[in-house]
Formats: structure tokens, C-alpha cells, sequence
């Protein structure tokens, strides 16, 4: 087993420093305070900062705690903000595929849907926002049940509920089924939900790669898949993009 | 044949983008740069016109980089601008003549108090359709003509040229000293106070009256026309379409017939109303203006509504009051309770606008009791603008005889749902968000697109624009009568609130 890790052990203290001091401490005092290089403890902070646990004031140039920290145990990505950044990458994606789009996060053991374009045809189609779609039966929700490990433990001995003959209502098949979501890096729903409808979802990440909801088309079976109900490359790479892109907007650096 | 573009251009106010557009209209890349502001004096707002022009250089050739086009897969060009900021420089040298001063400058105020007085004031809003303010250009030329020392004889022998973004852009583009041309269109004139708004020329008695030479200004073309093909940056490429940026949404949104109507949600809020081939002149305080012309046609015209004060009062909620951290905030803070609570916020900042241009107003926040919580001031604060819009809507069905059908709005602010399901319910017409939300950047496209034969016809243009969400009214006809009514009555607490200075 490897030794603690130094960085993160002085980030701590760093941290610890921060939340017993009464005002702000600037990096001369925090590196004396430590006995470390300026050098050492600037980086840490930067990191700290880009992470949003620790604030730097404009005027003085000293640290607090921040915000981020403060909500720790609450919602990482305010909803409303995570539909505010991507909007514009889920319209190229709709005008791209011909499919309608839909953002999800997870909530109380569903998929909560945030945002909704429409397939652009101009037919007319109603907003979902607000809804709740599956977990086990929609690429959304494969998706998140992949990354988001409360998400894993919301259904864990939950019955799996049966919408089509197609959706998998047994816990070993759907954890096969995730075990390749995270391989390949996205996930498909082929008449699970609803007959004759597919779905295509990615994951959206933040910062350190956290995932903070999933990114996905739905529509006919005919137009997403080919004769062998597989999911059109091209439309899992338009999916795959949009969500690479909603996810560097939000800091995502590797994705 | 490769694929072919149309480049679009839009100079606003705080940065310059060019994008690159597709013939189904998507959106291929984007570039932008953004340019200083200086404020030298309180009042004061100054842009660097020959920054803008380096930034313009810069971006062309980025997007074409992104793209990974050349040169010649460009169609046309098309510009959208900010409307009536104003430049002067010389013609031999193509020097501008000090900063260019934005339609934000207030400088003029005692100089457009002094027109007011003078005799054949009157004639402004008969002849142009807008009010003497100090928004528009003309008074702000007569300003720089009345304190730069020798300028008026040099404009008054053509060796000083005039004009808005749009002008200098095209005219640096096409060769500048060089041959560059001198034009603007239809759209930018009509926000000078020189245009006659029938003729669609300088009007001859407007330019006495501002004692602005003729000499200065640049020949009044449609919107969408070859101008000239550019000679640097992108040589050969034909520019063919100019719009200001309000102007160039409305044509992005498509709104081609009469009744049509777009909103723009950004700071403020912009109504703009197709109101066909006549110009419709305003009872209740709204701008009459050029919404567009193509070449060989009749101009269409707009009826235009201004509110002061829309996502900056939630700019106002999270950098003044600290109740949300990010803007899309407010949406999840306005859901925490089911409705206001009884409680109106009016943001009448620095008074309001159409339709009732009160300078004197100031904001109030009403009915505050006890039971408000910050749930409630967050929805106070989305109702209003919803409200704002509402008024501006009334005005516009009450001046034009024609009956709003649909809102298309775009902007920043139609990331709010919890917003866009408010403008619904509070007008009764369902709310529309397009697939591309670059409406003004796509206007311009459209419209040099359409010059050139890139587009065919409107009804081409029309099967392009997607809708991306759409909100229908869901709010009890009682409700929405009795919150008018409370809205109303708020609005009047904000009226008289400064009192004018002691004699």
C-alpha cells in the first residue's frame, strides 16, 4: 500500500489554517506558518482556488475558505447553472443529429431531466424539463448509473421495473451493462423505455472529472441504429463531442 | 466544388465576433475578440475604432483557421453593428478623429436640451420616427463638430467622413484610403435623426437643423446589397449585407411579416415588431425604425421597445444583494416558493422606458411583509422582467392594430425556464427559443447570404429556423389579471421619486 500523499496532506493543512484564522492570510504567511517554499504553497492554492475550497481577494491578494467548501455536502452543480453552460453545445448538437437533446442529473433515484431541445422538424413536441425518466431503462440514466455512485446505490436492491420486453430488469445483466458503459464511454437504450425509441447518452464532468449529469439524443429506433439495433457511429460521436465540450466549459481538463 | 460560407460580423458594444455559417444556417466557428472601453469624464463612453479594425483582422483569419476554409469559400459578408455609436476620420489619411463615442455617451445631454428649444424641433420625431435624445447620432456629430478646432471646415469640404461601425468596417474593408467605399444601410441611418423615415434619403431640413454637413456622410444603401468586394484581409470576398444588431436579430429570428416579434434578453431587453411596409408611428412611447430592406424592394419597418433593465436586475440580485452566487441561480432560489409572496420588484434603476419614459422613477420593492423570503424577492425579480415585456407588448398591439401571436425570444436569459414559462403566462402567447441563439450574428449572414443567391428567397431562410423549446401559457386569466393590476400599481409607487434640482 503506497504512503500518504504529500500534496493533499498539505493542502489539508493549508485548509486548516485558513478555517481557524479570523481574517485572510496571504502565501508569505501560510508558507512560514507551514515551514514550506512560497512556491510549494502558491500552487497549492492555485489548485485550491481552481477547485473553488479556497477564495482569493482581488484587492489584498489573501486567501479564505471558499464557497465550494461551504456546500460541500450539498449539490455540487446548481442545475440551472449546468443547463446555462451547456445550452449552447445541446442546440449544435440537436441542429447536428436531427434528434431532440436532453440533459439529466441525478435525483431521488431517477433522472432528473434539466433541459430539453427540440428535434428540430418543427413538429410540435412538449418540454420535459422537470421530469423524471428511469434509471436502468434510459441511456441517461446508464450513464449516470456508470459514474455517479449514489446513483449506483439508489437502485442497488430496488427492483428493476419493467417498461418494454427489451428493459433489463435483472441487477447482473444491467451491471454488465454498465461495466461497457465505462469502457467505451457512453451508453445506448435500444426500446427499453418506450417501443420503437433509442437513446444515446455520454457523460457531462466538472472539475477532476467528476460527473455531474449525462448529455443525450432519443428518438425512432430507424433513425438512431442500423438493421442490427446498433446505435449510428456518427451520432455516438456528435453525442460524444457535445458532451466533451459541455465538459470543458465546466473545467473538465482531460475530457 | 468544396462547400461554401457566409461570414458574419458583429461589432457590439463590449466585442467584435465573426462567425461562420453553413447554408442550413448552423453555426461552423466562432472568433472573437473583445476591445477596451474607456470613460474619461463621468457620462463619457469612447470606443478605439482602430482597435476594433485590428481585432476585425485578427478574427477573420481565426475563423477561417477554425474552419480550416480559404478565402474563396466565403459567399459574402455581413455585418450587424451597435447602433448609433459614432466615428469621424479623414478621408486622405484614414485616421479616425479621436475615439469613437458610444451610444451609451451622455455628453450631449445639454446640447440636445438646447436643440429641443430651437426652432423646427418639432420636426425630429415627424421626419426620423425617434424622439431628440442623446441615444442617437446626430447631436453627437454636431458635438464633435462644435469642439474640435477646424473640424467643420474640413467637413464642410468632404475631407472628414461620418459614420456608425458598420461604415468604418466596410469602408476600411474595401480599401480604405484606397477606394474604400463610404456607405451604411437603411437600418443605421434610421438611427441618426438624418434620415428622412418615408423617403429614406438625408433629409435636407434635418441636416440644417443639426448643422451637420452633407459632404460627411456616407451614401444611404438597403441592407442587403453588394456594397463592394473586400480588398483587404479577405480579398474578392463580396460584402454584401448591413444591419444594426437589434435589427439584424429580428431578421435572424425570421420575423418577415407583420406582427412578427422577437425579444432579445440580455442587461436590458429589446421588442422589436415587424410592422410591414408602412412605418407605424407610436402613441405610447415606442421607437419607429427601419427593421430591413433588400435591394429593388420596399423597406420593411419595426416598431421598437426598450427595457432599461432586465438580466442586469439579476446581475443586481447576485453582485449587490449576494443572495445567489452565478445568474442561473436565480431559477433554482424562484423555486423554492410557489409565488411572490405579494411582493413586486420595479427596477427602475436610472428611471424607465418605453412605455413610460419616467427619468424620475427609481426602483421599489413593494409589499414586503414579514412572510418574504429570498425565495420570493428571486421570483419578484424574473416577474419583472416578464412584466416589462408585457407592457412593451400592450404598447405595441395598441400602435400597430396587430395582435402578437408568439414571442421569439433569444439572449442570455432563455437558459431560465422558470423565466421563459413566466414571459408565456403573463402575455398568453406560447414563447419560443430558435436553435441558433446567435440570432444577430445569423441576420447578417442571412442577409448577405440572400444578396448574393447563397439563399434564395425569405421562405429559405423561414425553413431554417428551428424551434429549440417553446412555452405555452399556463397561468388562470384571473391570476394573470389581478398580478397585472398589483404590477401596475407598483410601477406607479416608482414614479416622482427625484425631485428636480431647487432653483
Amino acid at each position: 500500500m503506497p504512503g500518504p500523499v504529500q500534496s493533499i496532506e498539505r493542502a489539508a493543512a493549508i485548509l486548516r489554517l485558513l478555517a481557524s484564522s479570523s481574517g485572510r492570510l496571504g502565501v508569505g504567511e501560510l508558507a512560514s506558518s507551514l515551514g514550506l517554499a512560497r512556491g510549494t504553497v502558491h500552487g497549492i492554492l492555485r489548485t485550491l482556488v481552481r477547485v473553488g475550497f479556497v477564495e482569493q481577494d482581488e484587492a489584498s491578494g489573501k486567501y479564505q475558505l471558499g464557497a465550494a467548501l461551504l456546500h460541500l455536502g450539498t449539490s455540487y452543480l446548481d442545475v440551472n447553472e449546468l443547463r446555462s453552460r451547456a445550452i449552447n453545445w445541446a442546440d449544435a448538437l440537436a441542429a447536428r443529429s436531427g434528434e431532440a437533446v436532453r440533459i439529466g442529473t441525478f435525483l431521488d433515484g431517477k433522472v432528473l431531466v434539466v433541459h430539453h431541445v427540440f428535434r428540430p422538424d418543427d413538429t410540435l413536441q412538449a418540454m420535459d424539463v422537470g421530469t423524471l425518466l428511469p434509471l436502468h431503462a434510459t441511456a441517461l440514466g446508464k450513464v449516470l448509473l456508470a459514474y455517479d455512485a449514489n446513483a449506483a446505490a439508489a437502485i442497488r436492491d430496488a427492483e428493476l421495473e419493467r417498461y418494454c420486453r427489451r428493459t433489463i430488469t435483472n441487477h447482473r445483466e444491467l451491471a454488465r451493462v454498465l461495466t461497457r458503459v465505462r469502457d467505451q464511454g457512453w451508453a445506448a437504450s435500444v426500446e427499453e423505455a418506450v417501443q420503437g425509441e433509442a437513446g444515446i447518452a455520454a457523460p457531462i464532468r466538472g472539475y477532476g472529472g467528476l460527473v455531474v449529469g449525462a448529455i443525450g439524443i432519443s428518438g425512432a429506433v430507424e433513425r438512431l441504429c442500423d438493421a442490427r439495433r446498433q446505435p449510428d457511429p456518427a451520432l455516438v460521436g456528435y453525442v460524444r463531442d457535445a458532451a466533451r465540450a459541455v465538459s470543458r466549459d465546466l473545467g473538465a481538463s482531460r475530457w | 466544388m468544396s462547400e461554401r460560407y457566409v461570414m458574419s460580423i458583429d461589432q457590439g458594444t463590449t466585442s467584435t465576433r465573426c462567425i461562420l455559417f453553413d447554408h442550413r444556417g448552423r453555426l461552423v466557428s466562432v472568433a472573437q475578440r473583445e476591445h477596451r472601453q474607456h470613460f474619461p469624464k463621468p457620462g463619457w463612453v469612447e470606443h478605439d475604432a482602430l482597435e476594433i479594425w485590428r481585432n476585425l483582422e485578427r478574427i477573420i483569419v481565426d475563423a477561417l483557421a477554425q474552419a480550416g476554409i480559404t478565402t474563396d469559400q466565403v459567399a459574402a459578408l455581413g455585418i450587424a453593428n451597435q447602433r448609433e455609436t459614432t466615428l469621424l476620420w479623414d478621408r486622405v489619411t484614414g485616421q479616425p478623429i479621436g475615439r469613437a463615442l458610444v451610444w451609451q455617451d451622455t455628453r450631449t445631454d445639454t446640447l440636445v436640451a438646447e436643440l429641443a428649444r430651437a426652432p423646427g424641433a418639432g420636426l425630429v420625431a415627424e421626419r426620423t420616427g425617434l424622439p431628440l435624445a442623446t441615444y442617437f447620432s446626430a447631436p453627437r456629430i454636431r458635438w464633435l463638430l462644435d469642439h474640435v478646432p477646424g473640424l467643420r471646415e474640413r467637413a464642410e469640404r468632404g475631407e472628414v467622413l461620418f459614420g456608425t461601425m458598420e461604415s468604418w468596417l466596410i469602408w476600411n474593408l474595401s480599401g480604405g484610403v484606397d477606394g474604400g467605399v463610404h456607405v451604411t444601410d437603411v437600418t443605421n441611418a434610421s438611427r441618426t435623426l438624418l434620415m428622412n423615415l418615408t423617403t429614406l434619403r438625408w433629409d435636407e431640413e434635418l441636416l440644417k437643423f443639426f448643422g451637420v454637413p452633407a459632404a460627411m456622410l456616407p451614401e444611404i444603401r438597403s441592407s442587403a446589397e453588394v456594397y463592394g468586394r473586400a480588398r483587404r484581409v479577405i480579398p474578392g470576398v463580396r460584402i454584401a449585407a448591413a444591419l444594426g444588431d437589434q435589427q439584424a436579430a429580428l431578421f435572424g429570428q425570421t420575423c418577415y411579416a407583420p406582427g412578427e416579434t422577437k425579444c432579445t434578453y440580455g442587461t436590458g431587453g429589446f421588442l422589436l415588431m415587424n410592422t410591414g411596409a408602412e412605418p407605424v408611428r407610436s402613441a405610447n412611447g415606442l421607437l419607429t425604425t427601419v427593421a430591413y430592406q433588400i435591394e429593388g424592394q420596399p423597406a420593411a419597418y419595426a416598431l421598437e421597445g426598450s427595457i432599461a433593465i432586465t438580466g442586469a436586475l439579476v446581475q443586481w440580485f447576485r453582485d449587490g444583494l449576494g443572495l445567489i452566487s452565478t445568474a442561473p441561480e436565480i431559477e433554482t432560489l424562484a423555486r423554492t416558493v410557489e409565488d411572490n409572496g405579494g411582493c413586486y420588484i420595479v427596477p427602475a434603476f436610472s428611471g424607465l422606458f418605453a412605455p413610460h419614459w419616467r427619468s424620475e422613477a427609481r426602483g421599489v420593492i413593494v409589499g414586503l411583509t414579514s412572510y418574504i423570503t429570498k425565495g420570493h424577492l428571486a421570483r419578484a425579480v424574473l416577474e419583472a422582467t416578464a412584466w416589462q415585456t408585457r407592457e412593451v407588448v400592450d404598447a405595441m398591439n395598441h400602435d400597430s392594430g396587430l395582435r402578437l401571436k408568439e414571442l421569439k425570444a433569444d439572449g442570455g436569459m432563455t437558459a431560465d425556464h422558470l423565466l421563459m414559462q413566466i414571459v408565456a403566462d403573463v402575455l398568453n402567447v406560447p414563447v419560443v427559443r430558435p436553435m441558433v441563439a446567435e440570432t444577430v450574428s445569423l441576420g447578417a449572414a442571412y442577409a448577405a447570404g440572400l444578396a448574393v443567391g447563397y439563399w434564395a428567397d425569405l421562405e429559405g431562410l423561414r425553413r431554417n429556423w428551428h424551434r429549440a423549446a417553446r412555452w405555452v401559457p399556463a397561468m388562470d386569466p384571473a391570476v394573470r389579471a389581478a398580478e397585472y393590476a398589483n404590477w401596475k400599481r407598483a410601477v406607479q409607487r416608482s414614479f416622482d421619486w427625484i425631485k428636480p434640482a431647487e432653483p
